[in-house]
Protein backbone atom coordinates (compact mmCIF):
# COMPACT_ATOMS: atom_id res chain seq x y z
CA UNK A 1 0.00 0.00 0.00
CA UNK A 2 1.02 3.57 -0.34
CA UNK A 3 1.04 6.02 2.55
CA UNK A 4 1.20 9.80 3.09
CA UNK A 5 2.92 10.48 6.23
CA UNK A 6 3.25 13.95 7.99
CA UNK A 7 6.18 13.73 10.26
CA UNK A 8 7.72 15.76 13.05
CA UNK A 9 11.14 17.09 11.91
CA UNK A 10 13.83 18.72 14.13
CA UNK A 11 17.16 18.79 13.48
CA UNK A 12 18.46 19.12 17.28
CA UNK A 13 16.75 20.23 21.11
CA UNK A 14 17.50 23.93 20.08
CA UNK A 15 16.14 24.46 16.83
CA UNK A 16 12.76 24.91 15.39
CA UNK A 17 10.73 21.73 13.82
CA UNK A 18 8.39 21.62 11.63
CA UNK A 19 6.50 18.89 9.56
CA UNK A 20 7.41 17.72 6.71
CA UNK A 21 5.52 15.22 4.38
CA UNK A 22 6.74 11.99 2.61
CA UNK A 23 5.00 9.37 0.32
CA UNK A 24 6.36 5.56 0.94
CA UNK A 25 5.31 3.53 -1.65
CA UNK A 26 4.73 -0.50 -1.89
CA UNK A 27 4.54 -0.93 1.58
CA UNK A 28 3.59 -4.47 2.89
CA UNK A 29 0.47 -4.88 5.11
CA UNK A 30 2.73 -7.49 7.26
CA UNK A 31 5.31 -5.02 8.02
CA UNK A 32 5.59 -3.53 11.43
CA UNK A 33 4.73 0.43 11.68
CA UNK A 34 8.79 0.83 12.40
CA UNK A 35 9.39 -1.41 9.26
CA UNK A 36 7.52 1.18 7.76
CA UNK A 37 9.39 3.56 9.21
CA UNK A 38 12.69 2.29 8.12
CA UNK A 39 11.68 1.78 4.73
CA UNK A 40 11.23 5.59 4.63
CA UNK A 41 14.11 6.13 6.25
CA UNK A 42 16.19 3.86 3.72
CA UNK A 43 14.51 5.64 0.74
CA UNK A 44 15.59 9.28 2.69
CA UNK A 45 19.32 8.01 2.54
CA UNK A 46 18.79 7.08 -1.19
CA UNK A 47 17.88 10.48 -1.90
CA UNK A 48 21.35 11.86 0.45
CA UNK A 49 18.41 13.13 2.90
CA UNK A 50 18.57 12.88 6.75
CA UNK A 51 16.59 9.83 7.78
CA UNK A 52 14.18 10.12 10.57
CA UNK A 53 14.93 9.62 14.45
CA UNK A 54 13.53 7.42 16.13
CA UNK A 55 13.52 5.36 19.57
CA UNK A 56 13.04 1.81 19.66
CA UNK A 57 15.12 -1.42 21.34
CA UNK A 58 13.20 -4.39 21.25
CA UNK A 59 10.81 -4.51 19.12
CA UNK A 60 8.65 -6.83 20.90
CA UNK A 61 6.65 -4.24 23.20
CA UNK A 62 8.59 -5.43 26.61
CA UNK A 63 11.63 -2.09 27.13
CA UNK A 64 9.04 0.59 26.43
CA UNK A 65 11.95 2.69 24.22
CA UNK A 66 9.12 2.82 21.51
CA UNK A 67 7.41 5.74 21.74
CA UNK A 68 5.55 8.23 19.00
CA UNK A 69 1.47 9.58 19.15
CA UNK A 70 0.40 8.50 15.19
CA UNK A 71 -3.03 10.03 14.39
CA UNK A 72 -3.89 10.75 17.41
CA UNK A 73 -2.97 8.22 19.68
CA UNK A 74 -0.10 7.20 21.85
CA UNK A 75 1.64 4.34 19.77
CA UNK A 76 -1.28 4.66 16.91
CA UNK A 77 -4.75 3.62 16.59
CA UNK A 78 -4.73 -0.40 18.13
CA UNK A 79 -5.50 -0.45 22.24
CA UNK A 80 -2.99 -2.06 24.48
CA UNK A 81 -0.18 -2.28 21.76
CA UNK A 82 3.05 -0.37 21.59
CA UNK A 83 4.35 1.74 18.50
CA UNK A 84 6.72 -1.73 17.58
CA UNK A 85 4.05 -4.07 17.41
CA UNK A 86 1.04 -1.86 15.71
CA UNK A 87 1.16 -3.36 12.34
CA UNK A 88 0.20 -1.67 8.83
CA UNK A 89 -2.97 -4.09 8.52
CA UNK A 90 -4.04 -1.31 10.71
CA UNK A 91 -4.13 1.28 8.24
CA UNK A 92 -5.82 1.60 4.22
CA UNK A 93 -3.89 2.21 1.18
CA UNK A 94 -3.41 5.98 0.09
CA UNK A 95 -3.84 6.91 4.35
CA UNK A 96 -2.31 9.60 5.72
CA UNK A 97 -0.82 9.53 9.19
CA UNK A 98 0.15 12.40 11.17
CA UNK A 99 3.82 11.00 13.12
CA UNK A 100 4.56 13.19 16.23
CA UNK A 101 6.86 13.08 19.18
CA UNK A 102 5.32 12.78 23.28
CA UNK A 103 4.93 16.67 23.57
CA UNK A 104 5.03 17.32 27.34
CA UNK A 105 7.13 19.89 29.39
CA UNK A 106 9.33 17.35 30.84
CA UNK A 107 10.00 15.24 27.69
CA UNK A 108 11.76 17.85 25.48
CA UNK A 109 12.25 16.67 22.20
CA UNK A 110 16.20 15.80 21.54
CA UNK A 111 15.65 15.06 17.63
CA UNK A 112 12.83 14.47 15.54
CA UNK A 113 10.62 11.97 17.00
CA UNK A 114 13.16 11.04 20.28
CA UNK A 115 12.10 12.64 23.13
CA UNK A 116 14.07 12.62 26.44
CA UNK A 117 12.16 10.62 29.06
CA UNK A 118 15.28 10.92 31.81
CA UNK A 119 12.60 12.69 34.25
CA UNK A 120 10.62 9.13 34.43
CA UNK A 121 14.17 7.67 35.66
CA UNK A 122 14.63 10.47 37.63
CA UNK A 123 11.11 10.00 39.52
CA UNK A 124 12.31 5.51 39.54
CA UNK A 125 15.90 6.74 41.47
CA UNK A 126 13.51 8.82 43.90
CA UNK A 127 11.92 5.55 45.31
CA UNK A 128 10.55 3.22 42.66
CA UNK A 129 12.69 0.51 44.43
CA UNK A 130 12.71 -1.97 46.92
CA UNK A 131 16.20 -1.81 49.26
CA UNK A 132 17.95 -5.52 49.76
CA UNK A 133 20.94 -6.71 51.29
CA UNK A 134 23.71 -8.20 49.06
CA UNK A 135 23.70 -12.08 49.58
CA UNK A 136 21.75 -14.94 47.72
CA UNK A 137 18.15 -14.45 45.97
CA UNK A 138 15.68 -15.25 48.33
CA UNK A 139 13.20 -17.66 47.88
CA UNK A 140 10.33 -16.06 46.03
CA UNK A 141 7.77 -18.39 47.62
CA UNK A 142 9.04 -18.07 51.04
CA UNK A 143 6.58 -14.82 51.86
CA UNK A 144 2.74 -16.70 50.96
CA UNK A 145 0.93 -13.41 49.15
CA UNK A 146 -3.08 -13.69 48.48
CA UNK A 147 -3.39 -14.42 44.99
CA UNK A 148 -5.38 -11.07 44.31
CA UNK A 149 -2.68 -8.73 45.30
CA UNK A 150 -0.56 -10.71 43.29
CA UNK A 151 -2.09 -10.52 40.71
CA UNK A 152 -2.85 -7.04 40.80
CA UNK A 153 0.79 -5.75 41.90
CA UNK A 154 1.63 -7.34 38.08
CA UNK A 155 -0.89 -5.63 36.59
CA UNK A 156 1.10 -2.78 37.85
CA UNK A 157 4.30 -3.97 37.25
CA UNK A 158 3.46 -4.45 33.43
CA UNK A 159 4.15 -1.05 33.25
CA UNK A 160 7.43 -0.35 30.48
CA UNK A 161 7.74 3.92 31.29
CA UNK A 162 7.17 4.37 27.50
CA UNK A 163 5.63 8.03 28.92
CA UNK A 164 2.48 7.49 26.55
CA UNK A 165 0.73 8.36 29.94
CA UNK A 166 2.37 11.85 30.58
CA UNK A 167 2.43 12.71 26.70
CA UNK A 168 -1.23 11.93 26.02
CA UNK A 169 -2.35 13.55 29.46
CA UNK A 170 -3.90 16.99 28.90
CA UNK A 171 -2.74 18.24 31.83
CA UNK A 172 0.70 16.70 31.09
CA UNK A 173 0.60 14.39 34.34
CA UNK A 174 3.21 11.06 34.85
CA UNK A 175 0.64 10.11 37.68
CA UNK A 176 -0.54 6.54 35.94
CA UNK A 177 3.22 5.86 35.25
CA UNK A 178 3.99 6.73 39.48
CA UNK A 179 0.67 5.00 40.73
CA UNK A 180 1.94 2.22 38.90
CA UNK A 181 5.31 1.38 40.59
CA UNK A 182 3.79 2.40 44.00
CA UNK A 183 0.65 0.55 43.38
CA UNK A 184 2.99 -2.45 42.37
CA UNK A 185 5.28 -1.93 45.30
CA UNK A 186 2.52 -1.24 47.91
CA UNK A 187 0.46 -4.72 46.93
CA UNK A 188 3.59 -6.66 48.33
CA UNK A 189 4.53 -7.10 51.76
CA UNK A 190 8.53 -6.45 50.37
CA UNK A 191 7.41 -3.25 48.85
CA UNK A 192 5.13 -2.07 52.01
CA UNK A 193 7.97 -1.68 54.70
CA UNK A 194 9.58 1.62 52.64
CA UNK A 195 5.72 2.65 50.51
CA UNK A 196 5.19 5.81 52.99
CA UNK A 197 8.65 7.32 52.05
CA UNK A 198 8.64 5.80 48.74
CA UNK A 199 5.19 7.84 47.75
CA UNK A 200 6.32 10.94 49.11
CA UNK A 201 9.67 11.03 47.07
CA UNK A 202 8.33 9.62 44.17
CA UNK A 203 5.47 12.26 44.32
CA UNK A 204 7.96 15.27 45.70
CA UNK A 205 10.05 14.32 42.20
CA UNK A 206 7.62 14.10 39.93
CA UNK A 207 6.29 17.72 41.16
CA UNK A 208 9.70 19.04 41.05
CA UNK A 209 10.33 17.64 37.32
CA UNK A 210 7.52 20.14 36.20
CA UNK A 211 4.50 17.29 35.37
CA UNK A 212 0.87 18.81 35.94
CA UNK A 213 -1.71 17.84 38.40
CA UNK A 214 -3.92 15.23 37.77
CA UNK A 215 -7.30 15.69 37.30
CA UNK A 216 -8.98 12.08 36.54
CA UNK A 217 -9.88 12.34 32.68
CA UNK A 218 -8.98 8.87 32.21
CA UNK A 219 -7.02 9.64 29.02
CA UNK A 220 -3.91 8.03 30.34
CA UNK A 221 -5.67 4.26 30.96
CA UNK A 222 -7.09 4.64 27.65
CA UNK A 223 -4.03 5.28 25.45
CA UNK A 224 -1.44 3.21 27.96
CA UNK A 225 -0.13 0.30 25.81
CA UNK A 226 -0.08 -1.98 29.17
CA UNK A 227 -3.94 -1.42 30.41
CA UNK A 228 -2.83 0.14 33.13
CA UNK A 229 -5.48 1.76 35.11
CA UNK A 230 -6.36 4.22 36.84
CA UNK A 231 -7.28 2.77 39.81
CA UNK A 232 -3.91 2.32 40.30
CA UNK A 233 -3.88 6.41 40.72
CA UNK A 234 -6.29 6.18 43.75
CA UNK A 235 -4.17 4.14 45.71
CA UNK A 236 -1.39 6.45 44.67
CA UNK A 237 -3.46 8.67 46.27
CA UNK A 238 -4.35 7.20 49.30
CA UNK A 239 -1.09 5.80 50.10
CA UNK A 240 0.23 9.26 49.90
CA UNK A 241 -2.10 10.94 51.62
CA UNK A 242 -1.92 8.00 54.60
CA UNK A 243 2.10 8.78 54.92
CA UNK A 244 1.67 12.45 54.39
CA UNK A 245 -0.62 12.48 57.46
CA UNK A 246 1.17 9.89 59.44
CA UNK A 247 4.43 11.66 59.55
CA UNK B 1 12.53 15.87 51.50
CA UNK B 2 9.31 15.76 50.18
CA UNK B 3 8.06 19.41 50.72
CA UNK B 4 4.44 20.71 51.90
CA UNK B 5 1.19 18.29 51.27
CA UNK B 6 -0.46 22.29 50.76
CA UNK B 7 2.20 22.57 47.36
CA UNK B 8 2.15 18.94 46.32
CA UNK B 9 -0.18 17.65 43.52
CA UNK B 10 -2.02 15.49 45.44
CA UNK B 11 -2.57 17.76 48.15
CA UNK B 12 -3.86 20.88 46.31
CA UNK B 13 -6.22 17.80 44.82
CA UNK B 14 -7.04 16.45 48.06
CA UNK B 15 -8.22 20.45 49.01
CA UNK B 16 -10.19 20.73 45.88
CA UNK B 17 -11.77 17.42 47.03
CA UNK B 18 -12.97 18.62 50.24
CA UNK B 19 -13.96 21.97 48.93
CA UNK B 20 -15.75 20.31 46.24
CA UNK B 21 -17.09 17.69 48.52
CA UNK B 22 -18.15 20.44 50.84
CA UNK B 23 -20.05 22.44 48.50
CA UNK B 24 -21.78 19.29 47.27
CA UNK B 25 -23.26 18.86 50.98
CA UNK B 26 -24.40 22.74 50.39
CA UNK B 27 -26.10 22.08 47.23
CA UNK B 28 -28.03 19.03 48.84
CA UNK B 29 -29.02 20.97 51.82
CA UNK B 30 -29.82 24.04 49.44
CA UNK B 31 -32.54 21.55 47.09
CA UNK B 32 -33.64 19.78 50.08
CA UNK B 33 -34.73 23.32 51.03
CA UNK B 34 -35.84 24.71 47.64
CA UNK B 35 -38.46 21.80 47.86
CA UNK B 36 -40.23 22.52 50.70
CA UNK B 37 -41.25 25.63 48.51
CA UNK B 38 -43.07 22.84 46.44
CA UNK B 39 -44.86 22.24 49.22
CA UNK B 40 -45.96 25.21 51.51
CA UNK B 41 -44.66 28.79 51.28
CA UNK B 42 -45.43 28.74 55.08
CA UNK B 43 -42.40 26.06 55.41
CA UNK B 44 -40.14 27.82 53.06
CA UNK B 45 -40.46 30.87 54.77
CA UNK B 46 -39.92 29.19 58.19
CA UNK B 47 -36.62 28.21 56.98
CA UNK B 48 -35.44 30.93 55.83
CA UNK B 49 -36.39 32.46 59.19
CA UNK B 50 -33.52 30.45 60.39
CA UNK B 51 -31.33 31.43 58.00
CA UNK B 52 -31.42 35.01 58.13
CA UNK B 53 -30.03 37.18 60.37
CA UNK B 54 -28.88 35.16 62.75
CA UNK B 55 -24.77 34.42 63.71
CA UNK B 56 -24.79 30.89 62.75
CA UNK B 57 -26.46 31.83 59.36
CA UNK B 58 -23.65 34.47 58.83
CA UNK B 59 -21.40 32.29 59.91
CA UNK B 60 -22.42 29.17 57.90
CA UNK B 61 -22.50 31.93 54.92
CA UNK B 62 -18.90 33.06 55.76
CA UNK B 63 -17.46 29.27 55.71
CA UNK B 64 -19.18 28.68 52.39
CA UNK B 65 -17.89 32.36 50.56
CA UNK B 66 -14.52 30.98 52.05
CA UNK B 67 -14.77 27.61 50.28
CA UNK B 68 -15.74 29.43 47.29
CA UNK B 69 -12.94 31.25 47.18
CA UNK B 70 -10.51 28.21 48.13
CA UNK B 71 -12.38 26.15 45.34
CA UNK B 72 -11.62 28.35 42.57
CA UNK B 73 -8.05 29.67 43.52
CA UNK B 74 -7.26 26.17 43.20
CA UNK B 75 -9.06 25.74 40.24
CA UNK B 76 -7.04 28.29 38.66
CA UNK B 77 -3.87 27.33 40.03
CA UNK B 78 -3.90 23.76 39.30
CA UNK B 79 -5.21 24.39 35.58
CA UNK B 80 -2.38 27.05 34.99
CA UNK B 81 0.15 24.84 36.35
CA UNK B 82 -1.31 21.64 33.98
CA UNK B 83 -1.44 24.36 30.33
CA UNK B 84 2.14 25.05 31.41
CA UNK B 85 3.13 21.18 32.53
CA UNK B 86 1.30 20.21 28.73
CA UNK B 87 4.12 22.73 27.00
CA UNK B 88 4.27 25.01 24.14
CA UNK B 89 3.35 23.02 21.59
CA UNK B 90 -0.08 21.55 20.88
CA UNK B 91 -0.33 18.14 18.78
CA UNK B 92 -1.71 18.70 15.20
CA UNK B 93 -3.76 15.32 15.12
CA UNK B 94 -6.23 15.12 17.90
CA UNK B 95 -8.17 11.58 18.91
CA UNK B 96 -11.00 11.06 21.25
CA UNK B 97 -9.58 8.78 24.29
CA UNK B 98 -11.98 5.96 24.67
CA UNK B 99 -13.93 6.41 27.90
CA UNK B 100 -13.05 9.97 28.53
CA UNK B 101 -15.70 11.84 29.90
CA UNK B 102 -16.58 15.51 28.17
CA UNK B 103 -16.85 16.95 31.06
CA UNK B 104 -13.44 16.08 33.00
CA UNK B 105 -11.83 17.78 30.40
CA UNK B 106 -13.70 21.49 30.79
CA UNK B 107 -14.06 21.52 34.55
CA UNK B 108 -12.89 24.76 34.55
CA UNK B 109 -15.06 26.60 31.79
CA UNK B 110 -18.08 24.34 33.47
CA UNK B 111 -16.47 26.10 36.74
CA UNK B 112 -16.79 29.73 35.04
CA UNK B 113 -20.48 28.70 33.86
CA UNK B 114 -21.20 27.69 37.54
CA UNK B 115 -19.23 30.67 38.86
CA UNK B 116 -21.18 33.64 36.45
CA UNK B 117 -24.68 31.79 37.68
CA UNK B 118 -23.24 32.38 41.09
CA UNK B 119 -23.07 35.64 40.76
CA UNK B 120 -26.27 36.10 39.17
CA UNK B 121 -28.05 34.36 41.80
CA UNK B 122 -26.60 36.53 44.57
CA UNK B 123 -27.62 39.43 43.13
CA UNK B 124 -31.19 38.71 42.77
CA UNK B 125 -32.26 36.62 45.64
CA UNK B 126 -29.31 36.62 48.51
CA UNK B 127 -28.65 40.27 48.33
CA UNK B 128 -32.50 40.58 48.54
CA UNK B 129 -33.18 37.76 50.54
CA UNK B 130 -30.40 37.65 53.36
CA UNK B 131 -28.36 41.00 52.44
CA UNK B 132 -31.29 43.39 52.91
CA UNK B 133 -32.92 41.84 56.43
CA UNK B 134 -28.96 42.07 57.68
CA UNK B 135 -28.94 45.34 56.83
CA UNK B 136 -31.88 46.38 58.56
CA UNK B 137 -34.44 47.12 56.19
CA UNK B 138 -37.89 45.87 56.31
CA UNK B 139 -38.99 46.08 52.65
CA UNK B 140 -37.28 45.31 49.33
CA UNK B 141 -38.29 45.94 45.91
CA UNK B 142 -39.45 42.79 43.50
CA UNK B 143 -40.74 44.26 40.48
CA UNK B 144 -43.11 47.11 41.13
CA UNK B 145 -44.29 45.63 44.62
CA UNK B 146 -42.29 46.30 47.96
CA UNK B 147 -41.35 43.07 50.10
CA UNK B 148 -40.52 41.89 53.36
CA UNK B 149 -36.97 40.48 53.17
CA UNK B 150 -38.11 37.41 54.98
CA UNK B 151 -41.01 36.77 52.57
CA UNK B 152 -38.87 34.50 50.44
CA UNK B 153 -41.58 32.69 48.46
CA UNK B 154 -42.91 35.90 47.54
CA UNK B 155 -39.51 36.93 45.89
CA UNK B 156 -38.69 33.59 44.37
CA UNK B 157 -42.18 33.23 43.05
CA UNK B 158 -42.07 36.73 41.37
CA UNK B 159 -38.77 35.39 39.76
CA UNK B 160 -39.62 32.09 38.84
CA UNK B 161 -42.94 33.14 36.92
CA UNK B 162 -41.21 34.77 34.04
CA UNK B 163 -39.67 32.54 31.71
CA UNK B 164 -36.36 34.15 30.96
CA UNK B 165 -34.79 33.89 34.37
CA UNK B 166 -36.54 29.54 34.22
CA UNK B 167 -34.65 29.46 31.16
CA UNK B 168 -31.36 31.06 32.77
CA UNK B 169 -31.57 28.95 35.85
CA UNK B 170 -31.95 25.66 34.01
CA UNK B 171 -28.88 26.18 31.87
CA UNK B 172 -27.15 27.13 34.63
CA UNK B 173 -28.34 23.85 36.15
CA UNK B 174 -27.07 21.87 33.09
CA UNK B 175 -23.70 23.71 33.83
CA UNK B 176 -23.83 22.31 37.80
CA UNK B 177 -25.10 18.87 36.94
CA UNK B 178 -21.98 18.23 34.03
CA UNK B 179 -19.65 19.78 36.67
CA UNK B 180 -20.76 17.08 39.48
CA UNK B 181 -21.31 13.84 36.98
CA UNK B 182 -17.62 13.65 36.58
CA UNK B 183 -16.91 15.95 40.29
CA UNK B 184 -18.40 13.40 42.40
CA UNK B 185 -16.55 10.79 41.73
CA UNK B 186 -13.38 12.54 41.09
CA UNK B 187 -13.58 14.01 44.74
CA UNK B 188 -13.80 10.27 45.78
CA UNK B 189 -10.74 9.04 43.62
CA UNK B 190 -8.82 12.16 44.55
CA UNK B 191 -9.49 11.22 48.20
CA UNK B 192 -8.05 8.00 47.45
CA UNK B 193 -11.27 6.23 47.99
CA UNK B 194 -11.68 4.34 44.87
CA UNK B 195 -10.64 0.89 43.68
CA UNK B 196 -10.98 -1.56 41.13
CA UNK B 197 -13.91 -2.96 42.52
CA UNK B 198 -15.68 0.32 43.20
CA UNK B 199 -14.46 2.30 40.14
CA UNK B 200 -17.80 1.61 37.80
CA UNK B 201 -20.21 2.12 40.75
CA UNK B 202 -18.51 5.06 41.57
CA UNK B 203 -19.37 6.71 38.13
CA UNK B 204 -22.77 5.62 38.44
CA UNK B 205 -23.22 7.29 41.94
CA UNK B 206 -21.83 10.37 40.75
CA UNK B 207 -24.41 10.51 37.68
CA UNK B 208 -27.41 9.49 40.10
CA UNK B 209 -26.46 12.15 42.87
CA UNK B 210 -25.79 15.10 40.45
CA UNK B 211 -29.03 13.80 38.87
CA UNK B 212 -30.72 13.63 42.74
CA UNK B 213 -29.56 17.53 42.96
CA UNK B 214 -29.98 19.10 39.45
CA UNK B 215 -33.37 17.06 39.44
CA UNK B 216 -34.44 18.98 43.03
CA UNK B 217 -33.45 22.36 41.71
CA UNK B 218 -35.10 22.03 38.50
CA UNK B 219 -38.23 20.31 39.51
CA UNK B 220 -39.02 22.97 41.78
CA UNK B 221 -37.84 25.80 39.36
CA UNK B 222 -40.50 24.59 37.02
CA UNK B 223 -43.18 24.14 39.25
CA UNK B 224 -42.83 27.71 40.34
CA UNK B 225 -42.87 28.78 37.00
CA UNK B 226 -45.91 27.02 36.15
CA UNK B 227 -47.64 27.56 39.40
CA UNK B 228 -46.83 31.51 38.38
CA UNK B 229 -48.57 31.31 35.44
CA UNK B 230 -51.48 29.49 36.87
CA UNK B 231 -51.13 26.27 34.99
CA UNK B 232 -50.77 24.42 37.91
CA UNK B 233 -52.80 25.38 41.47
CA UNK B 234 -50.77 27.20 43.93
CA UNK B 235 -50.66 25.32 46.60
CA UNK B 236 -50.11 22.05 44.87
CA UNK B 237 -52.44 19.61 46.84
C1 LIG C 1 -21.73 24.86 43.20
C2 LIG C 1 -20.49 24.99 43.08
C3 LIG C 1 -19.47 23.91 42.86
C4 LIG C 1 -19.47 22.60 43.24
C5 LIG C 1 -20.54 21.84 43.99
C6 LIG C 1 -18.22 22.02 42.78
C7 LIG C 1 -17.83 20.71 42.99
C8 LIG C 1 -16.66 20.17 42.55
C9 LIG C 1 -16.19 18.85 42.86
C10 LIG C 1 -16.89 17.83 43.74
C11 LIG C 1 -15.00 18.67 42.21
C12 LIG C 1 -14.13 17.42 42.21
C13 LIG C 1 -12.88 17.61 43.03
C14 LIG C 1 -11.78 16.64 42.64
O1 LIG C 1 -11.62 16.30 41.48
O2 LIG C 1 -11.05 16.23 43.54
C15 LIG C 1 -14.73 19.86 41.49
C16 LIG C 1 -13.63 20.04 40.67
C17 LIG C 1 -13.36 21.20 39.99
N1 LIG C 1 -14.05 22.40 40.10
FE1 LIG C 1 -15.76 22.69 41.11
N2 LIG C 1 -17.49 22.98 42.11
C18 LIG C 1 -18.23 24.15 42.15
C19 LIG C 1 -17.87 25.38 41.61
C20 LIG C 1 -16.72 25.59 40.85
C21 LIG C 1 -16.32 26.87 40.33
C22 LIG C 1 -17.07 28.18 40.53
C23 LIG C 1 -15.14 26.65 39.64
C24 LIG C 1 -14.23 27.57 38.88
C25 LIG C 1 -14.42 28.74 38.44
C26 LIG C 1 -14.84 25.24 39.72
C27 LIG C 1 -13.77 24.64 39.11
C28 LIG C 1 -13.42 23.31 39.27
C29 LIG C 1 -12.31 22.67 38.60
C30 LIG C 1 -11.35 23.31 37.57
C31 LIG C 1 -12.28 21.35 39.05
C32 LIG C 1 -11.31 20.26 38.62
C33 LIG C 1 -10.10 20.33 39.46
C34 LIG C 1 -9.24 19.13 39.32
O3 LIG C 1 -9.73 18.05 38.97
O4 LIG C 1 -8.06 19.27 39.58
N3 LIG C 1 -15.81 24.63 40.48
N4 LIG C 1 -15.74 20.77 41.71
S1 LIG D 1 10.65 -1.08 21.16
FE1 LIG D 1 10.58 -2.05 23.09
S2 LIG D 1 8.52 -1.71 23.65
FE2 LIG D 1 8.54 -0.96 21.63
Amino acid sequence: MNLTLEIWRQPNAKAEGKFETYVVKDVSTESSFLEMLDILNNQLIHEGKEPVAFDHDCREGICGACSLRINGHAHGPESEVTTCQLHMRNFKDGDKIVIEPWRSRAFPVIKDLVVDRTAYETILQAGGFVSVNTGGVPDANAIPIAKDDAEESMDAAACIGCGACAATCKNGSAMLFVAARVSSLAKLPQGQVEGARRAKAMVAKMDELGFGNCTNTGACQAECPKGITINHIARLNREYLKAKFRS
Amino acid sequence: MSGSIFTSSIGKKMFMSISGCILVLFLTFHMCMNLALVFSDAAYNAICGFLGANWYAVAATAVLALVIVLHIALAIVLTLQNRKARGSIRYRANAHENGVEWSSKNMLVLGFVVLLGLIFHLVHFWYKMMFTELMGAHEVAIGAAMVAPTDGAAIVRYYFAQWPYLLLYLVWFAGIWFHLTHGVWSMMHSLGLNSKVWFKRMKCISTIVATIIIGGFALCAIVLFLQGNGILPNPLF
